[in-house]
């Protein structure tokens, strides 16, 4: 699909060309707001329930956190990126790796690539799970329904957090990556801990689909609703299940292989229609597929080091003269990239600039573009189906 | 004078249990809820946590009174009284066993559905005097909702009084203690008119899927977004005991009340009564929520025409099999 170049008339003025029955009122949607998934603000301009005008507001969440690495060696970085996309904080550490490798022109061991894909794929359903059940409590509230839905996505999620804790002693923010490859080995006992794990998210995912997907309430307010065609998702720059849902056939683990994802068929999930229902199939399908990646490699673990750099006793040990590298990788959100200027701090060991591109803070600004025409309702169905994590938007 | 004292006398203890039950039915909904959700629900205060709500109205009395600076004060304060106040008075003429009874209107099932209509103008005075966007959007939200559900649940209470041959709740119960309960026959139009007002009381109680009122997903919390304290406890409560009372209703019209199988009496009415609760707090805590639009249709659309069928074919049983 090519981009098209011509210019979109910019959703921010289309209530110039409205002329409203009555005054608008203008609801001001968070940032202190049950659903906007964090602090993110709205400024909804209504015409009744309707919206007419949106305006997303973002930086509630700031934390500096590029400003913060030029001043962190790059050592001490990958701990502080695992608080950007906290719910999976194993794709931001793999993918700051990723690029001080590429910077360093280290080769990763293979079976520490193995361990980074089977980690990035448990993380991936971890996600995925936790959306499911937010997704549910915006649509059938915290005291209702959905949040059903969300105990019961929370409480498979939990025996993924348990592996990660048998591996790295940490359940959110693990550390566990480091520049060359990964610092803690699995247990002898983890395949065989992965694989019944694995077995009971499979046999409920069923009723997962089973309360959302084959749900006709679930259908009603999804089908239809923030419809998101695939050029104007391109030209935004959106990727990750969103654009696959707007049947745009586009990933990074197949398309640009990194970790062992060139020795494991990546089948994608991809929908047309491009409206939440599309997001939510697009999502459910994706838990499927993670799930029968990590089955498939948790078996076929390479033996051998699992990292191919010096061990790393010092915080300023790691040193990159100059160079500069973009690398990405596929988080559960869509493309997380990272750009590193090196040659920054005193002897060279933090970068002298970094930028974190993630997905979420694409996804968010096609708001302007989905919320007009909608009704109140339905803007926090479309919100959650964008799936914004605001710790990475706002960095 | 002998009215009012029959009122006091039953009025007073009536007024107490269906409290006691409301309290008792929020202990009974979160543990209900726990357990669909994987949980294990209150467990700290009294045996298995039945003492919470108890601990609940402690805490909520407790709170600070807030009322916003902005607010219509006498309103905003009138709103949570009025609302509570509304929802117990429509307890008054329900016939829980053939001689407890406040009061035993002739025009009971009329008195039923206007009082419960009635409930709506103190949430529109609470959504309003808050001056807060949410809560007026829920209250417009509330009013649109009830007004139009309104209808489907006096034309499927209309049923019953048709086939009874009258608008007094004991004398419905005592026509289906002789013949059957109409949920039973005439199947149609007696089933379907009791799903029919199920739904629509529901509808009336802001109950999920028909919460919008109150969706906090998208409301933060509706009409009470502005209430602290007792003032939230009261709308709280209101709603508790709209759904008792509403379940009750249902069991009177549909299901023969006190009548049962053997050993008729009370016991059969608060049986009844609470397996309508336990269903509602089943669907409550396994659907998602519908938007407010597509509950219009499903009113005006579907619930509306369904239930005006249903009265034709209720006077049509009546003529035809000759009843009264």
């Amino acid at each position: 699909m090519s981009v098209v170049k011509a210019k979109r008339q910019n959703p921010h003025f289309r209530l110039d060309l409205y002329e409203p029955e009555a005054d608008l009122m203008v609801l001001n949607f968070g940032p202190q707001h049950p659903s906007t998934h964090g602090v993110f603000r709205m400024q909804l301009h209504l015409d009744g329930e309707k919206i007419v005008k949106a305006v997303p507001d973002l930086g509630y969440l700031h934390r500096g956190v590029e400003k913060l690495c030029e001043r962190l060696t790059y050592v001490q970085i990958t701990p502080i990126v695992d608080k950007n996309d906290y719910v999976s904080p194993m794709h931001n550490e793999q993918a700051i790796n990723m690029a001080f490798e590429k910077l360093l022109g280290i080769e990763v061991p293979r079976r520490a690539r193995y361990l980074r894909t089977i980690f990035a794929e448990l993380q991936r359903m971890a996600s995925h799970l936790l959306w499911l059940g937010t997704f549910a409590l915006d649509l059938g509230g915290a005291i209702g329904g959905g949040a059903s839905v969300f105990l019961h996505c929370f409480r498979e999620r939990e025996l993924i957090l348990d592996l990660f804790e048998e591996v790295t002693g940490a359940r959110f923010h693990y550390n566990t990556h480091t520049i060359g490859g990964n610092r803690h080995d699995i247990t002898p006992g983890w395949a065989q801990s992965v694989k019944s794990a694995l077995a009971v998210i499979e046999s409920r995912i069923p009723e997962y689909e089973s309360i959302t997907l084959s749900n006709g309430i679930f259908f009603e307010r999804t089908k239809g609703i923030g419809v998101l065609d695939g050029e104007l998702a391109l030209e935004l720059g959106i990727t990750g299940p969103i654009l696959r849902a707007s049947g745009v056939d586009h990933d990074l683990r197949r398309d640009a292989p990194y970790h062992a994802y060139d020795e494991i068929e990546v089948k994608v999930a991809s929908a047309e229609g491009g409206d939440c229902w599309a997001r939510s199939v697009v999502r459910l399908a994706e838990l499927r597929e993670s799930l029968r990646i990590v089955r498939a490699l948790v078996d076929a673990v390479p033996e051998g080091p699992i990292c191919g750099y010096k061990p790393i006793k010092l915080v300023g040990q790691v040193k990159i003269p100059s160079g500069q590298v973009y690398s990405a990788m596929e988080s559960s959100r869509g493309e997380l990239g990272t750009y590193v200027i090196a040659g920054g701090g005193e002897g060279n060991v933090s970068p002298y600039r970094l930028k974190i591109r993630p997905p979420s803070f694409h996804a968010l600004s096609a708001l302007p573009y989905l919320l007009p025409g909608h009704m109140v309702a339905d803007a926090v169905v479309i919100l959650g189906s964008l799936d914004p994590i605001m710790g990475e938007v706002d960095r | 004078m002998s009215g009012l004292l029959h009122g006091l006398l039953y009025g007073l203890p009536i007024i107490t249990v269906v409290l006691t039950v409301t309290a008792l039915g929020l202990w009974f909904e979160r543990k209900f809820a726990a357990r669909i959700q994987s949980r294990k629900g209150p467990t700290m205060v009294g045996p298995a946590g039945i003492l919470q709500p108890l601990a609940d109205v402690v805490k909520m009395l407790q709170k600070e009174q807030l009322t916003p600076a902005s607010a219509d004060r006498v309103l905003f304060e009138l709103a949570p009284i009025l609302c509570g106040a509304f929802a117990v008075a429509t307890a008054a003429v329900v016939p829980f066993s053939p001689t407890v009874v406040a009061a035993d209107l002739d025009i009971g099932v009329l008195y039923v559905l206007a009082v419960n209509a009635l409930v709506l103008i103190p949430v529109w005075m609470g959504g309003w005097s808050s001056n807060n966007k949410f809560a007026l959007i829920g209250a417009m939200r509330a009013v649109a909702q009830s007004v139009s559900y309104s209808v489907p649940m006096v034309l499927s209470a209309l049923v019953p009084v048709i086939l009874a041959g009258s608008m007094s709740l004991s004398d419905i119960v005592r026509y289906q203690a002789e013949h059957h309960w109409f949920a039973l026959w005439p199947t149609i139009p007696g089933l379907p008119a009791f799903v029919l007002f199920f739904l629509s009381s529901l509808a009336e109680a802001n109950r999920i899927p028909f919460d919008i009122p109150e969706a906090e997903s998208e409301l933060i919390a509706g009409i009470t977004t502005e209430y602290t304290g007792m003032k939230f406890g009261l709308f709280y409560m209101a709603e508790y005991i709209h759904t008792v009372i509403a379940s009750a209703v249902a069991s009177v019209l549909f299901l023969g009340g006190w009548d049962g199988p053997f050993y008729p009496g009370l016991h059969w009415m608060v049986l009844k009564t609470l397996l309508l609760f336990a269903s509602i707090y089943w669907v409550r805590w396994s659907l998602l929520r519908f938007r407010s639009d597509q509950l219009m249709t499903l009113c005006w659309k579907w619930l509306v025409p369904a239930s005006l069928l249903l009265v034709m074919a209720a006077a049509l049983f009546v003529k035809v099999g000759g009843g009264h």
